[in-house]
């Protein structure tokens, strides 16, 4: 099969494999990512899954543009969106409304829903994650309900608090860190997403599904995640 | 190392966070990799160890003990006690001695490596400062006046005096002391002719727009930083918008923003973007990017993937010179 391979300057070659995002597309990204990790290829320091597309970086003082183009065309011969291996389901338990989510009124008014009624649509159903970018741990996730879609602050936030749960357009996602954001948020995890040296709790091609908690659970929740980051 | 001033922008930086990309955590790492190679080798050190990277003026900094340092990348005129010291040469440093590096006379960034490296705990196999995510380096920071930073253990078999001899037959091949990068000039200005290979989202751009990029004159605007080079000039047009399907960036992608400029991406980029990305500057031509300052103008000439590896290949073979003078003379 030919595929779309394109130069990223000395180090580089981006695999395309769609334009739209889709499951099927994000399947065959996660199968090509995985094919490329197994091969162990000479030269091949690592790769970067995306929407539709995986950045594949090499090292010009170890291979060059065209043998790494030779292999990912013989390994992407083999991918289709059923061979990669599933991803797992990673529960995120989410404190929602309140202190943990003070957009959630907005979003549900937004809506014409109750807030409720937004929880039960937020959290009823799993969310692929197509890649992780934008800060260490920030997952795209695609399948947020279109009566959920909000659109952005018209003024961002400086400060958003770590964990915190969000929508923006037609978009949901984490914040993993303490930063800045447009986001209209509906709810506060209490994992801790963001710790350096300690494995995400989930990768590009696995998928996430909120479970609501009440503010007694996220309390006891953050105090065992402090401790296990200790 | 007690840092007695820092300068505006001085941060703890080695060659980078690589292989976490696909987490989501940017590379950091030296903006001008060469001249921070260049200058470990000069003291004894891997080309990899950690330096500090200063930027536009230089810190103060008191050492607890004798020490080899140098100093290359952006030209400055450093004092240690007073007395004037050499560029891109070993220097030696006797306890207590303080070196002043003041400011820059050209060139944005300049690395002070120190013999044994500047030895920070590693955070994810790195000692890079990370700003964003505020992990590596002094508390993921930019120093402060008052930091102290511990040094690390010397490599063996290292001569000084090889190192000096070295050095001095570097100064008579100035081309040694970075990439062999192109240049135009245009009066008294000199301007680097910065190679790209063009994509990997070139086909987003009218042929007119393609043109205008590989041919104009862009200046460097003042909200440059260390995630990116940006410039103004010559609109680089494209057919349908200049948004996609966010994917992954590299040290050197350009990325066109809806305006039609571009953005070079520098060590502290996002690792995914959502604008088309014209080309991407290769990394021998980065050095010469990172050293611009705002209002000084660059240029972008295309080249294929298979020159620019080979002129990786040329950088890395003239680092190998330099380390072969000063190991074996």
């Amino acid at each position: 099969m030919d595929i779309d391979i394109r130069p990223v300057g000395a180090c580089g070659a981006l695999v395309v494999l769609g334009s739209q995002i889709s499951e099927a597309t994000g399947a065959r990204v996660a199968a090509l990512e995985q094919a490329v990790r197994r091969a162990h290829i000479a030269g091949i320091t690592e790769s970067v899954p995306a929407f539709a597309s995986l950045l594949v970086r090499y090292d010009p003082l170890r291979t060059d543009y065209d043998s790494v183009c030779a292999a990912l065309r013989f390994l992407s011969g083999d991918i289709s969106s059923e061979g990669a291996q599933a991803g797992r389901t990673v529960d995120v338990p989410v404190c929602y409304g309140g202190a943990y989510g003070e957009d959630l009124p907005a979003v549900a008014r937004h809506a014409g829903l109750s807030e409720e009624e937004v929880i039960r649509l937020h959290s009823g159903r799993t969310y692929r994650i197509y890649m992780l970018g934008f800060l260490p741990g920030f997952p795209y996730l695609g399948g947020l309900d279109e009566r959920l879609f909000t659109p952005r602050l018209p003024t961002p936030r400086t400060r958003i608090p770590a964990g915190s749960v969000g929508i923006g357009g037609q978009q949901t996602g984490i914040y993993p860190m303490e930063s800045p954001g447009g986001w209209q948020l509906i709810g506060r995890t209490p994992l801790c997403l963001f710790a350096p040296g300690r494995k995400l709790p989930y990768a590009a091609g696995d998928s996430i599904r909120f479970v609501p908690i009440d503010a007694r659970e996220f309390e006891q929740l953050a105090v065992r995640e402090r401790e296990g980051r200790a | 190392m007690n840092i007695l001033s820092p300068g505006p922008l001085s941060t703890v930086q080695d060659m980078g966070r690589t292989g976490h990309a696909a987490q989501g955590y940017p590379e950091c790492g030296a903006c001008d990799k060469y001249a921070l190679a260049l200058g470990n080798l000069l003291c004894g050190n891997p080309p990899t160890a950690a330096a500090i990277e200063m930027t536009l003026t230089g810190a103060t900094v008191q050492f607890e003990q004798s020490t080899v340092v140098a100093l290359t990348g952006a030209a400055c005129v450093p004092t240690l006690d007073g007395q004037r010291i050499s560029l891109n040469a070993p220097v030696r440093i006797a306890a207590g001695a303080t070196l002043e590096i003041g400011m820059f006379t050209a060139g944005l960034r300049a690395y002070l490596c120190v013999q044994g490296g500047v030895d920070v705990p590693p955070v994810l196999g790195s000692r890079s400062t990370d700003l964003k995510c505020r992990i590596g380096g002094v508390e993921g920071r930019a120093l402060h006046k008052g930091d102290h930073l511990p040094v690390g253990k010397p490599a063996p078999g290292y001569s000084l005096d090889r190192a000096a001899r070295a050095s001095r037959l570097l100064a008579g091949k100035p081309w040694l002391l970075q990439p062999r990068t192109a240049h135009a000039y245009l009066g008294e200005q000199v301007i680097p002719l910065l190679r790209a290979v063009p994509g990997p989202q070139d086909d987003a751009f009218t042929s007119g727009g393609l043109r205008a990029f590989f041919s104009g004159l862009y200046a460097v605007t003042p909200d440059s930083n260390r995630m990116g080079v940006k410039l103004s000039g010559p609109a680089a047009a494209a057919k349908n918008g200049s948004d996609i399907l966010s994917d992954g960036i590299v040290e050197g992608s350009v990325q066109i923003s809806a305006n039609g400029q571009p953005i070079l991406m520098l060590a502290d980029h996002q690792t995914t973007g959502g604008y088309a990305k014209i080309a991407t500057v290769i990394a021998p031509d980065l050095s010469a990017a990172a050293q611009l300052r705002p209002g000084e103008l660059a240029a972008f000439r295309p080249i294929t993937a298979q020159q620019a590896v080979r002129l990786c290949r040329d950088t890395a073979q003239q680092l190998r010179t330099i380390k072969e003078l000063i190991d074996h003379g």
